[in-house]
């Protein structure tokens, strides 16, 4: 390490960042970011600067350019569009890039959430400044070192693909500029590229993860081996909250290869039995071989039946209010005949992402090793820290590659990081792999709440809305956790009530008020929320009204959207032009279906092609129009949105719901809660992006919200039913 | 445990295991290839499946006592064959994969299909494919891959 220089850069982040840069030992460059997060309850009092190791830019002499993502890649293309935004500034070859998924540390933490994340849409929204700003700085210091070595201005210099240019044909890579830049100050502002300028931005990028995820060379959290390790799997109370009351693990341990059985604290104040051997299969052999009588006394026993019964009373009368305009009584002096009363309901839906949970530490007394795929790293490491006694600085946390995750990754209380440090805690020296099974995880818990809607409108002479009284019934997903002072307030879980409480449909005498039982079942963010069932009431109601206003779906939203809904009127816009010439040439038997939706500042609309094939719908075609700003990579944001449309489709299937029966999960593998095979997703799925210039916004959440309304309004159209319950049992 | 002969990707491998022990897990931890995914367990996702004696099989069900001399090839080895690495390549044009995690799966499967059918319909597509899932939902892309392959080949 040579030079070392600290700037405050002038960038727009609400926290103050400083750039780090320094030479290698080899002749390379680095470039760090790191930020000064004040401690919580200490505003204003930034602890002392940490100057970790790594770094966001590393140039090396082979002309290699490796780039830190600081988020966990689990199919959303951060991998490629985070790097992207900092190749382009720096005028880096994009083919000598790669990228490699940070470690847990302060640096990589989100620039407004101050947890290293992946979240509410946030990488690319977040990060663009930030990532750009990186590049531009590396950029205007190898120009500068260029320029002093031929004494020359910096601005008679240009660059591209890794190579300065200065006077009189001279030229120099970058590679070669490394070490010189090092040396040169940080420049206090940079200019960012006009977007007529980006060589990549805007383009469409192929993924960088792509042939090591076709050749079986990619390797997952799942398939880490290290030498001696051992792998466990644990055997969860079979109702939440319980613990053994006896075990006899005699033939458990009599398997070959079986390590140590022993009991460990697991969520809602459970215990388990961990069961660690030499390998996976023995693990589960072993855990099947266990004889555990479980104690369930003074165990909440949640049955799902029961619990319907309860929201759909809680959903007659009034919650704690989470937004009111305009008359509270608007309703009373409305004709009967004027008026909707719709009941939903929802069910608890798991993720399931297709590689199954796990964790690896090697715990070894004063410090500690863990293997992850983790949207929550910094959450995680601190978790595992105080299991096993240590600071975060003491773990090092390695970001795995992850087999989706969809949010379940994403987990408040850290409960599968702190199983797999209570197990590695029994064996120092050695990793221990945690494995949940597929069995695991459909029955573990932490799933998208169930809830029940209730919603009663006043519709005036026009056929429009004039009175809306909406109540929502269930769990608060951020209740208990340190989320819950953000997300709550006056007893409102935001994440409950997004995309009603915010409707961008103009309704002038409006209340929607929340309950939030209190059942023992784990609940969690599933990808986009609260938009999962609000979108869905919202939307097949607005569709309801169009019809009784005996109006086209496309134009009773333009005629209900408050003027400044402009990425919903764009979008509608768009996608009414771009599906026209199918959705008038419908064959017989075949329906359309609108819908618009907007959520994590990105709108959406779409139209779908839906016909009902063997009692399940069929769909045939989806039209989507985008406008999420900036389209950072139009290939990723393709593709997100083409895949969220048949993820978007989990919630119609007719196994795409967790029941519980007297405290016990009804299904426990994909037989019995099924998500959207090949023949159940969209046959084809139509992307329009919306030029924009604003600053980008969520492309992860977005896609999902809108489909399920869409297909339900498609069927309505078809059967003259409604549809208010999932998931879709009966059509 | 009992010593078995495998053929992997045409390559001669021996495992020392309990005879119950399903094939991908001596694939993944005995084998060390951990191309071949564990989804399920339960025959109902298909991230496990390889070729097993050139049928698409999920090998998360068949215990290595019966793989036989059946040779067995793996997401690994499909490359070597021209379908294999068309379909592969139709992937990484097609910019296919999200997580990737069932994409090894997805892959054997649809190098089985193209084996048997090499212009395969949209019918014939969702009858092969129709075993694997994909979470992310990438299925739209999968099918264009396989359509994209079968036209490369043919």
């Amino acid at each position: 390490m040579a030079a070392t220089t600290s700037i405050v850069n002038e960038s727009n982040l609400s926290r103050r960042s400083f750039l780090r840069v320094s030479a290698t030992a080899a002749g390379g460059l680095l470039v760090s970011l790191y930020f000064d997060f004040p401690l919580a309850g200490q505003e204003g009092q930034p602890r002392a600067k940490v100057y970790p190791p790594d770094a966001f830019v590393h140039i090396k002499p082979d002309g290699k350019i490796i780039i830190q993502v600081n988020r966990l890649e689990f199919g959303q293309g951060v991998q490629t569009s985070l790097p992207m935004l900092l190749a382009d500034e720096m005028d880096a070859d994009w083919s000598q890039v790669v990228a490699e998924l940070a470690p847990a540390a302060d640096e990589y933490k989100d620039p407004l959430f101050g947890i290293q994340m992946v979240g509410g849409s946030g990488s690319i929204a977040h990060s663009f400044q930030q990532y750009r700003e990186l590049g531009a700085r590396t950029r205007a210091m190898l120009v500068a070192a260029a320029a002093q070595q031929w004494k020359v201005r910096p601005e008679q210099c240009r660059t591209e693909a890794s190579v300065v240019y200065g006077p009189g044909g001279v030229s120099a890579k970058y590679s070669d500029l490394a070490e010189a830049a090092a040396h040169v100050p940080v420049p206090e502002a940079v200019t960012l590229k006009s977007s007529a300028d980006f060589r990549l931005v805007g383009h469409k990028i192929r993924r960088l993860d792509s042939r090591p995820k076709c050749d079986g060379s990619q390797k997952f959290g799942l398939d880490l081996d290290l030498p001696g390790m051992k792998v466990a799997v644990v055997a969860h109370p079979p109702i939440f909250g319980a613990a053994p009351k006896s075990v006899d693990d005699k033939a458990a341990r009599s398997v070959p290869g079986v390590v140590d059985v022993f009991e460990i604290p697991v969520s809602r104040k459970g215990r388990g039995i961990a069961v660690v051997a030499d390998k996976f299969w023995t693990a589960k052999m072993a855990r099947e071989r266990l004889q555990i009588d479980w104690d369930f006394s003074g165990i909440e026993r949640p049955d799902t039946s029961q619990l319907r019964e309860k929201y759909k009373e809680l959903a007659g009368t009034p919650g704690n209010v989470a937004v009111a305009r305009g008359k509270e009584n608007a309703l009373d002096g409305i004709a009967s005949g004027n008026r909707i009363v719709a009941e939903y309901e929802f069910p608890y839906l798991a993720h399931t992402p297709m590689e199954p949970l796990n964790t690896t530490i090697r715990f070894d007394g004063d410090r500690a090793e863990v293997w992850a795929g983790s949207q929550f790293q910094t959450v995680d490491q601190a978790a595992i820290g105080q299991v096993l006694g240590l600071t975060p600085p003491q773990i090092t946390f390695h970001t795995e590659m992850a087999g989706g995750g969809f949010g379940r990754r994403a987990v408040p209380d850290s409960h599968v990081q702190r199983e797999a440090a209570a197990i590695a805690k029994r064996f120092t020296g050695t990793p221990v792999k945690l494995i949940w099974s597929r069995e695991d995880d459909v029955q573990g818990g932490y799933y998208r709440p169930m809830h029940a809607h209730r919603v009663e409108i006043g519709i005036g002479a026009d056929g429009m809305p004039i009175a809306w009284r909406h109540v929502v019934v269930g769990q608060s997903i951020t209740a208990g956790t340190p989320f819950e002072a953000y997300t709550t307030k006056n007893g409102v879980d935001e994440t409950a009530v997004e995309g009603v409480g915010d409707t961008h449909y103009e309704i002038p005498n409006f209340l929607v008020t929340v309950h939030h039982p209190t059942v023992s079942v784990p609940v969690l963010w599933f990808r986009s929320v609260g938009h999962t069932h609000t979108a869905f009431v919202m939307e097949t109601l607005i569709d309801e009204l169009a019809i009784r206003a005996k109006m086209d779906p496309i134009a009773y939203r333009r005629k209900l959207l408050k003027p400044d809904a402009k990425k919903l009127l764009g979008t509608l816009a768009v996608m009414e032009k771009e599906s026209a010439a199918w959705r008038s040439n419908l064959p017989v038997g075949h329906a359309a279906g609108i819908s618009c939706h907007e959520s994590f500042d990105t709108g959406v609309a779409c139209a779908v092609d839906v016909s009902i094939v063997d009692d399940r719908p069929k769909i045939h075609r989806v039209t989507l129009a985008v406008d999420c700003g900036v389209a950072v990579n139009p290939l990723t944001i393709e593709s997100q949105f083409q895949a969220g449309a048949c993820f978007a489709v989990s919630q119609l299937m007719a196994k795409g719901a967790i029941t519980l029966k007297d405290g016990y999960v009804e299904q426990s593998n994909f037989d019995g809660y099924t998500p959207p095979y090949i023949v159940d997703a969209p046959t084809a799925v139509d992307v329009h992006i919306v030029p924009s210039s604003e600053k980008p916004s969520g492309c992860g959440e977005p896609p999902v919200p809108v489909i399920s309304p869409a297909v339900v309004n498609a069927l309505s159209r078809l059967t003259g039913k409604r549809y208010r319950t999932l998931p879709l049992m009966i059509l | 445990m009992e010593t078995y002969k495998l053929t992997v990707n045409g390559q001669a491998k021996e495992v020392t295991v309990d005879p119950g022990t399903p094939l991908l897990w001596a694939l993944r931890e005995d084998l060390k290839m951990t191309g071949t995914k564990y989804g399920c367990g339960i025959s109902a996702c298909g991230a496990c499946t390889v070729h097993l004696g050139g049928i698409a099989t999920r090998s998360c069900v068949v215990p290595v006592s019966l793989v036989g001399d059946r040779p067995i090839v793996t997401i690994e080895g499909i490359g070597q064959d021209p379908v294999g690495r068309a379909v592969q390549n139709a992937w990484v044009l097609e910019d296919v994969v999200q997580c990737g995690y069932c994409q090894s799966g997805q892959i054997m499967s649809a190098v089985a299909l193209l084996k048997r059918t090499p212009r395969p319909t949209d019918t014939n597509i969702e009858e092969s494919m129709g075993g694997n899932i994909c979470r992310c939902g990438t299925y739209v892309r999968i099918r264009e891959a396989i359509k994209s392959a079968a036209q490369q080949l043919t």
